[in-house]
This record gives C-alpha cells, sequence and structure tokens, in this order.
C-alpha cells in the first residue's frame, strides 16, 4: 500500500527549450535588457573609437601624409604615442568594469527569479544555461552596435583631422607595413570588439548566475537587493 | 493508516549571523501521514518557515535527517532533488514568487517544461488548471497585472502542475485580505480532499486551524505541542466569525 517509488532524475531540457525561453525573458524584459544592452554598447563604442582612430593615425602617420598629430607627444618605436597607449588601456578598462557591473546587478535582481526556477525544478546547469544565452546575445549586439557607433566617431574624428586623405588610406583590413608595426585594420578591430564584448557580458552574468544556481533555493529567494 | 510520507529527525538548522551562530530549528522530530492536513504553527522567528524549507528540500539542514516517502534527502544527488522538486512537491509562498515575465499560463506551464512535458499537453493541462483556480479569462495576463488573491491562485496552479503528493504552503494568506485569504484556504483544502494531496502549511493565520487535521506548535525551533482536529474545535468557534 505504500508509495515508496524511488525518486528518478531531472532530465535535461533540450537547447531549443532555453534558448527559447531566454528570448521570451529579453523580449519581455525589454526596456530592462536595452539598458544592460546599452551598458555593453557604451564600454565597446569608447574602446573601439579609440583604437579605431589609433589605426587611422598610424596608417596616415604611414603614407606620409600625417600632418599635426602627435607631432609634440613622445611617439614610441612602434608608431604609436604613449598617449595612444593609455587612452587604450583607460577605455578597455572602463569597458571591462562597465560591462561587468551591468551584468552584475541584471543578475543580482534576479536572484529570487532563479531560486523560484530551482523550486519548480530547474537544473543549477539549466539556469547558468540561460544567463549564458541571454547575456551572449545582449553581449554580441550590445557590442555589435557598439563597435559600429565606435568606428563611426572615428572615422569622424578622422575627417575633421585628416579630411578626405582619410578614404585614400583608410586601414580597412589589415596589413604590415615596411618599416611599422603590423596594423590591425578596422574590420579586425571591430570584430574584437564584438568578441570581447560578448566574452565580458557572458563572464559577467555567468558567473553570478553559478553561484546564485548553487545556492539553496531558499537562500536564493531570501537574497536582497 | 500508517503512510508516513515525511519524517524528520533530529533536525537542527543553524545560521551564522556574523560571529553569532543562530539556532533556527533545535532538533525537530515530526512524522506525517499521507493525505494530511497539516499546519505548522508559530510566531515569526519561531522556525515554522525554516522547517518549511527543510522538508520541501529548499535548504539543507546542519544536522539531521529529512525523510520523504521513505528516502533520507541528503543522500539524494542534485538531479534527483530537482527531480523531487519538479514532481513530488508543489510550493506555495506568502509572497507568490511567481516570475514577472511569464504570464500566468506561463508561470503554471513551467514546471512541465522541466518535467519535459510535450508542448501541446502542458497547454491543455495549464489551462485545465487555472479554469479549476478560477482564472480562465485571465490566463494570458502578467502577474502584475493581477490582485493579490488571484497571483496566489496562478501559484496553487503551478504548484499543481506536475501532479505533486505534497503541497507545502508558506504563509499562503499572510498578504491577503480576510475574505480572499479564505477563499485560498478553501481551495487548498479542497485539493487535500478531493485528490488526496497532502498539505503542509507554515502559517499563523487561524483561520487554517479549522480545516487542519493537525497542528504542529513550534517555539523557539522545537516542536511545542501537536494537537489533533478534535482538540482545537472550541477554539474554532471564537475564529470561525472572522471571516463573515
Amino acid at each position: 500500500m505504500q508509495q515508496r517509488t524511488p525518486i528518478e532524475e531531472q532530465i535535461d531540457l533540450p537547447f531549443v527549450e532555453s534558448l527559447r525561453i531566454s528570448f521570451q525573458s529579453l523580449k519581455i524584459r525589454f526596456g530592462r535588457s536595452i539598458i544592460t544592452t546599452a551598458g555593453i554598447t557604451l564600454g565597446i563604442a569608447f574602446l573601439v573609437s579609440v583604437w579605431t582612430n589609433n589605426e587611422i593615425g598610424v596608417a596616415l602617420q604611414e603614407s606620409g601624409r600625417q600632418t599635426t598629430i602627435n607631432t609634440f607627444e613622445e611617439t614610441t618605436e612602434q608608431g604609436i604615442s604613449t598617449k595612444d597607449i593609455w587612452l587604450i588601456v583607460m577605455s578597455l578598462i572602463v569597458c571591462v568594469v562597465g560591462i561587468a557591473n551591468s551584468m552584475l546587478m541584471a543578475v543580482t535582481e534576479r536572484f529570487r527569479e532563479i531560486g523560484t526556477m530551482k523550486c519548480l525544478g530547474a537544473l543549477d546547469g539549466f539556469v547558468v544555461r540561460l544567463f549564458l544565452l541571454e547575456s551572449g546575445f545582449q553581449g554580441f549586439s550590445g557590442a555589435l552596435i557598439g563597435a559600429l557607433i565606435g568606428t563611426l566617431g572615428a572615422v569622424l574624428l578622422g575627417l575633421k583631422d585628416y579630411g578626405l586623405d582619410l578614404f585614400f588610406y583608410f586601414p580597412l583590413l589589415p596589413a604590415q607595413p615596411e618599416n611599422g608595426p603590423m596594423q590591425l585594420g578596422v574590420i579586425i578591430v571591430i570584430l574584437l570588439g564584438c568578441i570581447l564584448g560578448m566574452i565580458l557580458a557572458v563572464i559577467g552574468s555567468s558567473f553570478p548566475a553559478w553561484r546564485a544556481a548553487k545556492l539553496p533555493p531558499a537562500e536564493a529567494m531570501r537574497t536582497e537587493v | 493508516m500508517n503512510d508516513i510520507v515525511v519524517k524528520t529527525e533530529d533536525v537542527v538548522k543553524e545560521y551564522r549571523m556574523g560571529s553569532n551562530i543562530l539556532r533556527a530549528l533545535d532538533g525537530i522530530n515530526i512524522e506525517i501521514e499521507r493525505g494530511e492536513y497539516i499546519s505548522l504553527m508559530g510566531p515569526s522567528g519561531s522556525g515554522k518557515s525554516t522547517l518549511f524549507n527543510m522538508i520541501g528540500a529548499l535548504d539543507r539542514p546542519t544536522e539531521g535527517q529529512v525523510y520523504i516517502d521513505g528516502q533520507n534527502m541528503s543522500q539524494l544527488s542534485q538531479r534527483q532533488i530537482a527531480a523531487f522538486r519538479c514532481h513530488r512537491v508543489g510550493y506555495i509562498f506568502q509572497s507568490y514568487n511567481l516570475l514577472h515575465v511569464r504570464s500566468a499560463h506561463g508561470n503554471v506551464t513551467l514546471p512541465m517544461i522541466f518535467a519535459g512535458i510535450s508542448e501541446k499537453e502542458r497547454n491543455q493541462k495549464a489551462e485545465k488548471l487555472l479554469d479549476m483556480v478560477g482564472l480562465g479569462d485571465r490566463m494570458y495576463h502578467l502577474p502584475d497585472e493581477l490582485s493579490g488573491g488571484q497571483r496566489q491562485r496562478v501559484a496553487i496552479a503551478r504548484a499543481l502542475a506536475n501532479d505533486p503528493s505534497i503541497v507545502l504552503a508558506d504563509e499562503p494568506t499572510a498578504n491577503l485580505d480576510t475574505i480572499t485569504g479564505r477563499e485560498i484556504i478553501d481551495l487548498i483544502k479542497r485539493l487535500n480532499t478531493e485528490q488526496g494531496v497532502t498539505v503542509i502549511s507554515a502559517t499563523h493565520d487561524l483561520k487554517m486551524l479549522d480545516v487542519s487535521d493537525r497542528i504542529v506548535d513550534i517555539r523557539d525551533g522545537l516542536v511545542e505541542r501537536i494537537r489533533n482536529r478534535d482538540e482545537i474545535e472550541i477554539e474554532v468557534g471564537e475564529v470561525g466569525g472572522e471571516g463573515e
């Protein structure tokens, strides 16, 4: 008479189901998603604009058309001024901190949701996968928009500095000048910006999501933000 | 009848608060039979919600064992615990804990998604359950568009999605007015009598008394006393008029 059926093992959900849930969540939380994504966009736009600006500067310097830029600045052997390096490093830091912060906030305010999902039978891995998908998508789209905005900014700045010469010597593709540093080219910079934005967003969200998923649901639901 | 569905053995739960250790449960021993309606009563801070969390595998005891259907919960793997939460138990919380991004229907289907039930089947079941709790016409509303009582109804429908044998309700009426609270209690009681679901409810709502088979009074992390329904008849008379 006694019901003593052993407790079975929880099943893994098909990937499509995770994809569907994460996109649904992004869609309904659209306003909040946009703000988080904007954080990524800004970080990457800043980084890519500085970087592209630098690429343009170096390209025109190589072409011999460079006019006033860097005249009064200390220039390293590779032709990049210390100011440029400083700017790139700074923008990289701003980008890393900004993205990590917005993802961290976005996940922390959802601890309760994570706890609830676990109450309903979600596996830890499923919760982490949801956040990975959401943040990966946000990271990529935010970074792509940011990279394009950044490039546009750098081009406008370049037009101001170099006029239409910019387009003759535009460093679109990677190049290896005879006696200069390897130039990545704007396409590679945009690509790197996208990858960086996506990786930072994924790390920034999956780490707290993983921590929350590991907590017993009661504790996750108690967390106040 | 002696079919024990939940059994706790010297369950202790301690919380570390800075350098202090707070002993929320101080050795709880209870046995709950299948099909019972049990109320865990006690003032806030008595440990009833902590005990609720232990029984529902929502938290781990510091010491002691919890057995459900004869299985020692501490020996289950993560996957088994997830399956246990998914299939065996339905949770109802004071603050509803609905997912704000999913409609009433979406909230009810979620545990069925985790259980791997087909889309067609889970849609039918969600509609049936929401109809049962009286929300047939508000199925696709988001929780924010529903009243407190309606949200708690969604939570009840969600708790029943995978036909659990135990429903755990943590202060299900605390955020509701008297009449709505009464309706929610009646709904939970109906599940208990009609579907034979074991109901374990942490509460300090006196209205819960007259529907309970047994009342476990918890105080300072200990079972103070366990009363049977017939022992509380007189007290019920006093509170019966409250909702009128």
